[in-house]
């Protein structure tokens, strides 16, 4: 049993941060948006193996749930704003 | 951005990246080293906060403390979440939807049976605090959510074009707050120490009212700006004026 637990946690620490890499490196910002939704989803999973469940109830709820739709949102009105008033011109980084 | 970026610029590799990505792994060599040397059976409060349990008017260790413990941290919570909304107000008013059709009637149907289960969980939740993981922040989060999927579904704009009854909902939370918190000195104790017997009495107000807040400031965030209400149209309309001068 003790083993199996180990094993999940393992997983579960390697997939957050891959998830947390994939989410901060994906060139399309929807992915990277749905890839921290998939994130926090995963971060309550932590809280609940940390036996931290007020903190789990409140990652999924905010930290995903919330957090996820404003920033879809947000990205919506950032692409509204670029198509109705396209920048002149991209500066090189 | 409309079209995605060239995954070649990600991949780039300038200097200042070179000395962001040193400074981040001195960053998690510090805290990972912090974390290695604290004392590793270390009890820190939780003596102290479950000796003092039966005085908080609540049995959950964590409603004890965000609410009776660090009553002050989190009257500060609740303004700040205020503040947020006022801050997204003043820069920004709300978009009408972008596209006006209507909304699937798979979404239409699903709120419909979503919505009361979501405000009977959020209910729950903030009355199970007292025992239970829970609270006023996980149902506030809670009901935002249905909030947001009303907003989605199409519902609810009218309610919140009603100005007065928004801003009424957005300050409760913190109107109630500091008035128990002043309610308490009045009545010769400390600020937010309540008296053991009305402890949960108290605790459960402020958390109704936080509730109440908490989700309808979540929600104002979502639409991201003030929504068009009949006092702020002269104002949005001198705002208009203004961009058609700059443009």
């Amino acid at each position: 049993m003790n083993a199996l637990e180990n094993a999940f946690d393992l997983v579960l620490m390697l997939a957050l941060l891959w998830l947390a890499w994939r989410a901060l490196a994906a060139p399309d910002l929807f992915k990277g948006v749905v890839l921290f939704i998939a994130f926090g989803l995963l971060m309550a999973l932590a809280w609940v193996r940390l036996r931290a469940p007020d903190i789990a109830l409140a990652e999924a709820a905010v930290g995903s749930g919330i957090t996820g739709a404003l920033l879809l949102s947000a990205l919506a009105r950032s692409r509204r704003l670029e198509r109705d008033n396209p920048p002149p011109r991209r500066r090189d980084p | 951005m409309s079209a995605p970026e060239p995954i070649a610029d990600h991949a780039r590799f300038t200097p200042a990246r070179l000395v962001t990505l040193l400074l981040v792994v001195a960053l998690a060599a510090a805290l990972g080293w912090a974390v290695w040397s604290l004392p590793a059976d270390s009890p820190g409060l939780t003596g102290q906060s479950l000796a003092q349990l039966p005085g908080s008017g609540v049995t959950n260790p964590v409603t004890a403390a965000v609410l009776n413990y660090r009553g002050y941290d989190t009257l500060l919570e609740i303004a700040v979440l205020l503040l947020a909304v006022l801050g997204v107000w003043s820069v920004a008013k709300a978009e009408p939807r972008a596209d006006d059709a209507p909304a699937s009637p798979v979404l239409t149907a699903f709120v419909r049976l979503a919505l009361p289960v979501i405000i009977l969980v959020a209910g729950y939740l903030l009355w199970i605090g007292s025992f239970a993981p829970g609270g006023a922040f996980q149902a506030g989060a809670v009901l935002a959510g249905g909030g947001v999927v009303l907003l989605l579904s199409g519902g609810g704009r009218a309610a919140l074009a009603q100005e007065g009854w928004l801003r009424i909902g957005l300050v409760l939370g913190l109107a109630v707050f500091i008035a128990v918190a002043a309610g308490t000195m009045s009545v010769g104790g400390k600020l937010l120490e309540y008296p053991p017997q009305h402890a949960g009495t108290l605790i459960l107000l402020i958390e109704s009212a936080a509730l109440i807040s908490i989700a309808l400031t979540l929600v104002a965030l979502f639409v991201g700006g003030r929504p068009p209400g009949r006092s702020n149209r002269g104002l949005s309309e001198a705002g208009e004026r203004k961009d058609g001068d700059e443009s």
